[in-house]
């Protein structure tokens, strides 16, 4: 049997323990998925797999045991799951048109989740359609507030949507139902000063608690919508580590560009000998003033953006197993 | 007398109401919701007939344009003391019949409630004229009508929205504004039933036990006494008072009253680090036997007026009309 392993992954599917088996990776971007797809997932997986599906942990289906003869009939079937993507490229009967970028992953988001400071869905897919299809090795993900559900954090590229704050001392009854609850699960940037509500700015995380806690509305949510962006978190066999803030009350149109940017700098300076990079490795090796210039360059900022001056990634070194010795 | 206007008469009548007085209604708040894209329903000023919402339910009432919720009473420097003015234009508000009963409530209170008129409260209360809107369906939580709220004749206007707007004019004060429009006899109707009704416990079936009784231990469980249901409701009237220095050695101050909800932790606190009704459940207690008994006994009508709000905003989806329901099965089975 001759199987171009390489085209193959490219064209999301996996070589697999069982000699002669492919598995096809479905992508789900921002986990949200119209039911009427699982009829034809179930027709793949019955038909061509072994009947099962597993729920991959970046919110896509993985259907194993099929043939990899079978490939070509496949992506005619799974036509219309990946035109319901919108990317900007034709795909017509050929199936996934690149795997590197892996599926843009999101929490529930403010759909559904109380929590939830904007439409993780809505701005996965927009991501999707943005950097997807590319065979670099990106991974992406949107969580709705820095409860941090999706595990943002352990990207390398993490949105955490937050909120400003905005507190009108004239509404509120210095019931301190915001400081209370800032204190004992936030980070207790809220104090009260006369009966009125301070904000530090400096250690608020736009979660939105105190919007949500406020009985009178004295606490709203800003017009315009604002983003953390956590950057160069992973796990791996080297140095698993949370993501680090990179731009803080960022706007969405700044995340986006720098995330695009971001491409043309792992193009620039990735290691072409190894079959893929992380970009968290370029960084590590480029230094973080590098990747900072590049990813920066023409995005425009608003003026409450801020950016990390320093990051200094910590995470965990397999080869330091202190504790062992 | 009764007028019928076109959409744009009545936004030309609402322009020059404009000039003598400030105009609120519910509205659209774009946004203004506590959770991410929500709108929330407001009172708030109102410009022409499109920026009325007329098919929702506003989520805090309109008691806050002349009772607001904080309100600097008076400033202190060394010996002299001065009162903030108030703005000197009249205000029109756009309501509902529940919600007039709602100040009615508030008025008791307020103006009637011992020798003293509260001086800061009338100042306001005065300015504001009633632009009754008719209300015949009603909304999913209102029980106005088991309250006996539904009707009122305290309006100076009452109207009718539709394609054309019937009104009538009951207050000379606005019968200049009508003059040359179409007349047209109207009389504003009310809801007669709501979805939900509430039966009320007999006044003489409330007796001491029943403070004790275990139906108030749900609400020590559920609720977390953020006090929505207080700042919502239309006839909620408690405050507490906050002194404020606003300069060095304390020569220079403010004193404001701000509302107070008796579910919001401290609102019972006494010297000495003690409280009263610590348990939530005490405090729903407290709050319904205001709303359907201790204030009946003084003034001859119940408090809650039945709009139903308190069940619109609550968190933990507590109903304050299934609790005078289950307060009425208890009185009646004893």
């Amino acid at each position: 049997m001759s199987v171009d392993t390489r085209k193959v992954i490219k064209n999301g599917y996996r070589v697999t323990r069982t000699r002669g088996k492919t598995a096809l990776r479905i992508r789900v971007p921002g986990g949200h998925l119209e039911t009427r797809f699982l009829a034809l997932i179930d027709r793949i997986a019955s038909q061509y797999g072994d009947g099962t599906a597993h729920i991959t942990t970046r919110q896509g289906f993985e259907l194993p045991g099929i043939d990899f003869e079978r490939i070509p009939e496949i992506n005619k079937l799974i036509r219309p799951l990946i035109e319901s993507l919108g990317l900007s490229v034709e795909v017509g009967d050929s199936g996934y048109p690149a795997a590197g970028t892996r599926n843009i992953c999101a929490c529930i988001g403010n759909r559904v989740c109380t929590f939830g400071n904007d439409d993780t869905t809505g701005l996965a897919r927009e991501i999707e359609r943005m950097v997807y299809p590319n065979n670099l090795h990106f991974k992406i993900a949107v969580t709705g507030c820095p409860n941090d559900c999706i595990k943002a954090v352990m990207n390398d590229f993490g949105i955490i949507c937050t909120v400003e704050p905005l507190y009108d001392p004239s509404r509120c009854i210095s019931c301190g139902a915001c400081v209370d609850n800032c204190a004992k699960a936030v980070t207790g940037a809220l104090s009260m000063k006369d009966f009125s509500v301070v904000r530090n700015p400096d250690i608020c995380i736009g979660c939105g608690e105190c919007i949500r806690k406020c009985p009178t509305g004295a606490m709203r949510r800003s017009s315009s919508k604002s983003y953390r962006l956590v950057v160069m978190g992973r796990t791996g066999r080297k140095n698993p580590r949370i993501a680090q803030t990179f731009l803080k009350w960022a706007d969405k149109e700044a995340i986006l560009a720098v995330i695009r940017n971001a491409y043309g700098y792992v193009e620039r300076h990735i290691d072409r000998t190894l079959d893929k990079e992380h970009v968290g490795y370029i960084v590590d090796r480029t230094g973080y003033q590098v990747f900072r210039e590049e990813v920066l360059k023409d995005v425009t900022l608003s003026n409450r953006a801020i950016v990390a001056q320093h990051i200094q990634w910590g995470g965990y070194r397999y080869t330091s197993d202190a504790g062992f010795r | 007398m009764g007028y019928q206007l076109s959409r744009e008469q009545f936004d030309s009548f609402l322009a020059r109401l404009q000039e003598e007085y400030r105009v609120f209604g519910p509205a659209v708040d774009v946004d203004g919701g506590a959770l991410a894209d929500t709108d929330r329903i407001t009172y708030k000023e109102v410009r022409c007939l499109g920026d009325l919402e007329l098919n929702r339910k506003s989520y805090f009432s309109p008691k806050e344009i002349f009772y607001p919720v904080r309100e600097t009473l008076f400033r202190f420097c060394q010996g002299d003391t001065t009162e903030p003015q108030i703005d000197g234009k009249k205000t029109a508000i756009f309501l509902r019949p529940c919600d007039i009963n709602g100040i009615d409530r508030l008025d008791a209170i307020f103006l009637k409630n011992g020798p003293l008129e509260d001086f800061y409260y009338k100042r306001r209360r005065d300015k504001v004229r009633f632009f009754l809107i008719e209300c015949t369906t009603g909304f999913d939580s209102c029980f106005c009508v088991s309250m006996n709220a539904n009707r009122t004749e305290l309006f100076d206007v009452a109207l009718r929205f539709g394609d054309e707007i019937l009104a009538d004019v009951k207050s000379p004060e606005f019968e200049p504004y009508f003059a040359g429009l179409a007349q047209k006899p109207f009389e504003v109707r009310f809801i007669e039933k709501n979805s939900k009704e509430v039966r009320l416990p007999g006044v003489a079936d409330i007796t001491p036990d029943l403070f004790e009784h275990e139906l108030w231990k749900e609400y020590s469980a559920r609720c977390i006494a953020c006090g929505r249901c207080n700042t919502s409701c239309i006839t909620c009237s408690c405050f507490t008072m906050q002194d404020v220095s606003l300069g060095a050695e304390n020569q220079m101050g403010e004193r404001r009253r701000i509302w107070a909800g008796c579910h919001v932790n401290g609102f019972a606190d006494i010297a000495g680090g003690h409280g009263y009704r610590q348990q939530k459940g005490d405090r729903m207690r407290f709050k319904t036997m205001h709303k359907i008994y201790d204030y009946y006994l003084r003034f001859g009508k119940h408090q809650c007026v039945g709009c139903g709000r308190c069940d619109d905003v609550c968190p933990q989806y507590i109903s304050f009309a299934g609790c005078i329901n289950k307060v009425s099965d208890v009185a009646a089975e004893r």
